[in-house]
This record gives structure tokens, sequence and C-alpha cells, in this order.
């Protein structure tokens, strides 16, 4: 089909949108890469009365890297952050999550706000923000504010953002000294949203895992943290008994749901499988960052 | 009804002046304003990529780009590779290695692939694949879209 009428702003700084959200109500929508929104749009899932278009605003889809953090403009769009050398070198993880977002197409428009504004409970980029212990950084006619990503994903498509804001950009820190990491999907295609994804960063020190941080996706409303697995993996070395008890504390803590792609038994199980591979990736390369 | 915009789009290198309401999806720009009908529409949600050109030199979903965003956006569409008697190495290898039947897909996969072909020169099969993931072919089974683009690849493929 094709979208209802509404009108259309180009908005060319922040200050700019944000006066134009606050202006609409609760009736306005951003439009960045378009690559979840104009799909809602065609579907006659969304009217908003005004669109805002963001694409314009200059510095927004910036990545920089400060001393302990790299900092990604909401308007950096997948395909931006995938091949960026600041990302392979300090967030290897997220590069590889990066090749697994949908086709290069859509790589090519989406950009990581809109991403992490949708929120689809099956998507890559809310699940890497949890993993890695991002802060968005939200801005609205009242001033800025900063949410971390445990407290901002509320439910399916549900997030802490009001109306009248905006997402402007995450911070990443950078992944610890020897740290390893894994990250493991299975999509009925290659580019479709996961059946379910896990991934994990382990970072160890003489021999023992000394952080651990597991986050999955497509096993529940949100993207969820493993923290009984984590906390059970500090202090030891990843054995194979030690790898089966934290797929059983996955396992344990979900409750996925069944549709027309994987029912919530598969995903269980894909979830314990991908969280042994995902360990074990990252324990290998944590060990040869050790080496 | 909501109010029209006026924008300047260069579409194959020739830049169209219009005035378009905000709802007006690139796809329907370009075929019914434009009356350049090589774009196709599929799916009208992302999903199948006949609809694939490129902006700014990056593949992207027409119907997922609404006109107004296109204004002093530089659009290639599939009429850019050739023209008829006179196809551009990808045309040419699709049609050598029997890579389209009903040709509904065709213009998307083109697309597709001069944006895939232009980043990675060098791509192996699973790149093509990878490549290609995003779009939908119910004729041919890909096997001979994926041999056609092994065919060119190396060769320098650059539109004429």
């Amino acid at each position: 089909m094709k979208p209802p009428a509404f009108d259309y702003i180009a908005a060319d700084s922040i200050a700019m949108a944000v006066a134009a959200l606050a202006a609409a109500g609760d009736d306005a929508k951003i439009i960045a890469g378009g690559q979840s929104l104009v799909p809602m749009l065609n579907f006659r899932m969304l009217r908003p009365s005004i669109l805002v278009d963001i694409n314009r605003i200059a510095g927004l889809d910036v990545i920089e890297e400060t001393s302990g953090a790299i900092r990604i403009g909401a308007l950096t769009r997948h395909y931006q952050l995938e091949t960026s050398p600041l990302i392979s070198r300090h967030l290897p993880v997220l590069s590889c999550a990066m090749t697994h977002v949908a086709h290069l197409a859509i790589r090519n428009r989406g950009t990581i706000g809109g991403s992490l504004a949708h929120a689809d409970p099956a998507a890559e980029l809310p699940m890497m923000a949890l993993l890695l212990d991002a802060e968005l950084r939200v801005a609205s006619g009242s001033g800025e504010r900063t949410v971390t990503a445990r407290d901002f994903f509320l439910g399916a498509l549900t997030v802490d953002l009001a109306s009248s804001e905006i997402i402007t950009g995450i911070v990443l820190p950078k992944l610890p000294p020897r740290t390893g990491w894994g990250f493991e999907e299975v999509a009925r295609r290659h580019g479709d949203f996961a059946l379910t994804a896990v991934a994990a960063t382990l970072t160890v020190s003489g021999g023992a895992i000394e952080q651990a941080r597991i986050a999955l996706t497509g096993v529940g409303a949100t993207p969820l943290r493993a923290a009984e697995a984590e906390s059970l993996l500090v202090g030891h070395a990843l054995e194979r008994d030690l790898v089966s008890r934290a797929i059983d504390a996955v396992r344990a803590t979900i409750e996925p749901e069944t549709d027309l792609h994987a029912s919530s038994d598969y995903r269980r199980h894909l979830a314990g499988v991908l969280t042994g591979r995902a360990l074990a990736a990252a324990w290998r390369r944590a060990n040869e960052s050790a080496a | 009804m909501s109010k029209s915009c006026e924008i300047n789009v260069t579409v194959n290198g020739t830049t169209h002046r219009a005035a378009v309401e905000p709802r007006l999806l690139l796809t329907d720009f370009l075929r019914h304003t434009l009356g350049m009908t090589g774009t196709h529409v599929g799916c009208e949600h992302g999903v199948c990529g006949a609809c694939t050109v490129l902006i700014d030199g990056d593949s992207a979903r027409a119907c997922l780009m609404l006109a107004v965003q296109a204004d002093g956006r530089n659009i290639e569409t599939v009429e850019s590779l050739g023209r008829i008697g006179q196809m551009n190495a990808l045309q040419e290898s699709f049609h050598e290695h029997h890579a389209l039947q009903c040709g509904f897909c065709t213009p998307g996969m083109l697309m597709t692939t001069t944006d895939l072909l232009r980043k990675y020169p060098l791509a192996t099969d699973d790149d093509i694949r990878k490549g290609l993931s995003g779009n939908l072919c119910r004729c041919t089974g890909y096997e001979h879209i994926v041999k056609a683009i092994r065919a060119v690849v190396g060769k320098g493929h650059e539109r004429p």
C-alpha cells in the first residue's frame, strides 16, 4: 500500500527537530533511515500528522573515539558501523554483529538511532547496546539526558523515549584488555531477523574469567542479559562442565514466544547452543589476546 | 491533503524538478512522475528487493524512501546500466548465464550487484550469496544469477 498523507519537515539541526516534535504534540514521527518506519507507514500501522526528517542534520553520523569509549552519532548507518576501522579495533564484536543486520541495501540506509528507538525484539543492535553497557544520549526541548541500555528497552517496540525526544547518539565503553568475544546467530535466511542470537564477551586474568557478559535477542519482548550465567562464570576457567551450567542457566531464565518461524522450545534450544558457541569463541579470543 | 514540496533530483545524470506530496514513495516518483518503469515494485515493504536503486552510490530500497527525501540526491536506476543492443558487462552476463526468466526481480538484482561489486570487486561466492540475500527471485533458483555475477567478478565491472 501507500503511506497515508502527512506533512513533512526536513530539520537541519537537533534544535529544529525537537522544536518540530514539541509543536506537533504526540502526533509526529522522526524519520531517519526509514527502514522500519516506512513499511509501517505503507501498511498504515502508523498515521503521523507530520514526519520530521533528520537526515540532513550535519554531524549526527560521526563515529569518534574518546579515551575509554566510542561515541556513535544516531544517524550513523549500519553499513558505516559495519565497516568502521574504529569499531573493528575497539568493539570487534559489534562489527561482526552488524554483518547480520538485514541486507546491504537496508544497511546502507538504516540508522543506529532508528534501530534502537524501534526496538524490534529480534534485532541485533538493541542486544549489542545491552551487551556493551551502552549509554544513550537523548535530547528534547527541555535539554539532554542519558539513559542506560538496561533501562531503555521496556517491551516489544517500546522504549523509554517520549514523543518529544530524539536519540542523538550512543556511547559504548571500549572492550577492556584481555577480552575475547563471540557472536552467534541463527536466522531462516542470512539477513533476516534472528530466530535467536547470542553475543558474549569474556575478560580473562590469570587463566580465569574476570568479567563475563552474555546478551540474547529473539527470546523475549526485549533483548536480555543472562545475569545468572554471567555470574557463575566469573572466577573460573571455561571448561566443558561450566559451559553446560551456563547453558542451563540461560535456558532456565528465558521464556521465548512461539511464532510462525520457530517454536518456543526451539528458540530455547538455540539459545543454549549459541551461548555455548559464543562462550567458546570468546574464551579462545581472550586467551589469544592475553598470551 | 498535505502541502507538496519542491524537489530537485538527479536521475541517471539528468536533474528533474518536481512538486511532490510528502507521502509519494521514490518508486512511484520514478515510475509515475518520470515514467521510468525499469524500477519494479514488488512487496512495497522492503522485503523483495525488486525496487533497489542507488542513492548517492549506495543501494537502497526505493519503496522505503520518500521522493521528498531524494531532494538533492543522485539516483541511479537500472536504465543507467545500458541500452537495448548495448548492455553492460553485468547485463550481458545475466543474459549469457540465463540469470533471469520472468525478469521481474532483474532490475533489483542488477542494481544490488552493481553496489556489491563496487564495494567488493573481488566478491567471493559467499559474498555474492550474502549480497543477494535481500533480493527474491521466484524463477531461477538463484544458481544462474550467482554464476552470472561470478563471471564478471574481478573484471573491473563498471557501468558504461
